[in-house]
């Protein structure tokens, strides 16, 4: 059980120096909206998104509708509910509700892309040293960044920016080197996502959704493509 | 309007669509079809969540392909995901300060 915590723990490390980057962009923006670190401390504990809680700071600043701040989390946020999905499958036999209630928290587009390229079942003592990583880098990110709005030099948080991403590539590579139909979702998933990205008209689609587009397209097409058969799910 | 308030609904919404998927399916899904889906979207998801975000992730374009460049190199040579991340980061930081330094 230590050692699973602590493997999840290690494994988020690169996580941990992406969260406290973006983390410490999102204090300076709270804070650039007269929210002071506690408040933006706050929201990132309890929120544990970027890309949401950056859109949630645009809600706050216009005074907009409870509603309205609903309505954007939702479609921001809807990505999480695929990817809960797909953990919910990943998930050791008799990891029970309430531990399903814990590990929901800490649904992140990072934790999700380490824990759910595991190999075989995920042990839930593994997704908890994950988050505990997320989540305290993330808050701690905001804090100081809220506090010290102007501490990190730009060139040090620029590097940073990257950290996720390039993360995000050491993961998805490997697998499409022995897969082709994982090569072949994975470039498919690019070209939707540029083209949603830099088309006219389309460009409109918030980010959040147009991942939810972009991942839910190219992963049917895999389906199609290349059903997997059962063993190759439960190695 | 008050704080408070807003960063309720923001926390409980953002709760909300992670937990109730994960409780609500908890048994193991026998259909192929969605079998299969399942197990793409871990890379669907990434590839689109990088792509092209990763560019506009610096300062400067330039500094951004250029840690492209060396993650997809590094990853394919299988390194681990924080050396390929150290890697794409120094990079960007060598670029940008000759970049600044040049220009």
């Amino acid at each position: 059980m230590t050692n699973k915590i602590a493997k999840g723990m290690k494994d988020a490390i690169p996580i941990c120096a992406g969260y406290l980057a973006v983390g410490f962009t999102f204090g300076m923006a709270a804070a650039a909206q007269g929210i002071g670190a506690g408040g933006a401390a706050l929201i990132s504990a309890t929120n544990l998104t970027s890309a949401g809680q950056f859109a949630g700071l645009t809600v706050i600043a216009a005074a907009a509708p409870y509603f309205e701040m609903a309505l954007t989390q939702l479609v921001i946020n809807l990505r999480y509910a695929l990817m809960a999905l797909s953990l919910s499958q990943k998930l050791e036999p008799g990891t029970g509700r309430l531990q399903r209630c814990v590990i929901a928290f800490g649904i992140t587009d990072e934790a999700f892309a380490l824990v759910s390229t595991q190999e075989g079942k995920v042990s839930k003592y593994y997704i908890y040293g994950v988050m505990s990583v997320c989540i305290a880098s993330w808050t701690a990110g905001t804090f100081f960044g809220a506090v010290a709005s102007s501490a990190l030099p730009l060139a040090v948080s620029s590097a940073l920016g990257i950290a996720i991403y390039g993360m995000f590539l050491a993961i998805i590579i490997p697998p499409a080197k022995k897969e082709r139909s994982i090569a072949a979702v994975i470039l498919i998933a690019i070209v939707l996502s540029s083209a949603l990205y830099f088309l006219p008209g389309l460009k409109e689609i918030s980010p959040g959704f147009a991942i939810i587009i972009c991942t839910v397209l190219a992963s049917a097409v895999g389906a199609v493509i290349h059903p997997i058969r059962e063993e190759e799910v439960n190695p | 309007m008050n704080f408070y308030i807003y960063v309720t609904v923001m926390a409980v919404v953002t709760y909300l669509i992670r937990v109730v998927p994960l409780v609500l399916m908890n048994r193991e899904i026998k259909n192929t079809f969605i079998k299969s889906f399942l197990y793409y979207v871990p890379y669907a998801a990434l590839a689109s969540m990088t792509f092209p975000a990763i560019l506009f992730s610096t300062t400067e374009l330039a500094a951004a392909v250029a840690g492209l460049a060396v993650a997809i190199f590094m990853a394919f040579r299988e390194k681990g995901l924080l050396l390929v991340a150290l890697g794409a980061c120094v990079t960007v930081f060598i670029i940008e300060q000759g970049m600044a330094l040049l220009l």
